[in-house]
């Protein structure tokens, strides 16, 4: 096998060269940190929102640079597929069990053991390869918290990949 | 990178009137972005929520997550207590398909051959990952194309079915799930991709085509995701 890379150090965890190369990458800055309180989690509808880049098996595939928008899921759908484009993280996980990254069936645990109210009806998915966040600040993410407000949520999850 | 979009979108949607807990991979990232509630989760990328296939831990570490709701202010920043490593330096050990057709390419003959793995994960997990551009009957078909590139011909006349690196996250994706079916467990992260990329005749074709298409000429833009960079 070829582990030379491996053998002489450099690369023993790939996630762990992975953090360090993003380590820096600039994020945008808030002046204040909005806080909301919720009410109490047994009464609280909960939605998902992953940047996995979750997509219908079937959907048209598009590369995924800089694309800024989100997906939308009913509380149901299970047929779904990383659609992230970043070969740098491991697939294995999800592909075993997709709750390791969207924690639908969870949610749905939770619910069902009066731990949380309920499930939101619509989740969503952003992508996570965005350099500038700017879209997201100012056009994406507002609409798709004000899709979330319209359906009820009290709650957000935000799951990263 | 998702753990800053994460962040971002926490700010955006608090401000918005619904309260958040994002869940961070990478803490520099969390601590830049300074969401309202975040839980630190020290576990492979690509797998927040720590431990599939184990609903027990998974759900400790969304009460975690959600504990951060009880507090007063924020911002609020908490690392869950248990890590987890991949192990991409122990990639999976186990036995490959033995030749069948010495008429096809080896990578191909090796693709079709895992084809029964394959649908065994598929059954045992209620689903695939495989299928943004090529689906399983279309797999050996574009290992194929690959093969061809990695002999010299210009990718652009390779028939791949789709964009290149949307065709080898296909090929990945199903050799991984096939490699579920192989170690019947649930793998430790990047285990079968170190399989995949160090041991397999596919993952060799696809390096080589990548070295290939780096020399091209139309470039393909898009080179970086076609290998994992721990891979490369």
């Amino acid at each position: 096998m070829a582990l030379d890379r491996l053998e002489n150090g450099a690369m023993l965890m790939a996630d762990s060269e992975m953090r360090r190369m993003v380590a820096d990458l600039p994020s945008p800055e808030f002046e204040t940190t909005a806080f909301t309180s919720p009410p109490p989690l047994t009464d609280a509808t909960v939605a998902l929102v992953t940047t996995a880049g979750l997509m219908r098996l079937g959907e048209e595939w598009v590369p995924q640079e800089g694309q800024a928008g989100y997906k939308v899921f009913g509380r149901d759908e299970r047929d779904l597929v990383v659609g992230h484009q970043s070969m740098n993280f491991d697939r294995t996980g999800i592909a075993a069990d997709r709750n390791v990254a969207y924690p639908i069936d969870r949610l749905d645990e939770l619910t069902a053991g009066g731990v949380i109210g309920a499930v939101a009806p619509q989740h969503l998915s952003f992508t996570g390869p965005i350099m500038d966040l700017t879209t997201v600040v100012i056009d994406t993410g507002p609409a798709a918290a004000a899709l979330l407000r319209g359906d009820g949520v009290d709650v957000v999850l935000l799951t990263p990949v | 990178m998702c753990t800053r979009v994460v962040g971002t979108l926490a700010h955006v949607i608090e401000a918005a009137g619904l309260a958040t807990v994002a869940l961070s991979l990478v803490r520099p990232q969390i601590e830049r972005s300074r969401p309202p509630r975040a839980l630190h989760c020290e576990f492979p990328l690509g797998r927040p929520l720590g431990r599939p296939g184990d609903p027990a831990f998974q759900r400790r570490v969304l009460e975690a997550a959600f504990a951060l709701l009880e507090r007063p202010a924020g911002p609020v920043l908490e690392d869950f207590p248990e890590t987890i490593s991949d192990e991409a330096d122990q990639p999976l050990a186990c036995p490959l398909p033995p030749r069948f057709d010495p008429a096809t390419p080896a990578a191909v003959d090796e693709a079709r051959a895992l084809r029964p793995a394959w649908e065994r994960a598929r059954e045992a997990g209620g689903g695939t990952q495989v299928g943004r551009v090529v689906d399983a009957d279309g797999i050996p078909d574009a290992v194929a194309a690959f093969v061809r590139i990695a002999a010299g011909l210009p990718w652009t006349e390779a028939d791949l079915p789709g964009d290149p690196a949307a065709v080898a996250m296909d090929i990945r994706g199903y050799y991984e799930e096939a490699a579920l079916a192989l170690a019947d467990h649930v793998l430790a992260a990047r285990a079968a991709e170190s399989w995949l990329y160090r041991t397999t005749e596919t993952g060799a074709i696809l390096k080589a085509a990548m070295a290939e298409m780096a020399q091209a000429s139309p470039a393909y833009e898009r080179i970086f995701y076609l290998v994992p960079m721990s891979q490369q």
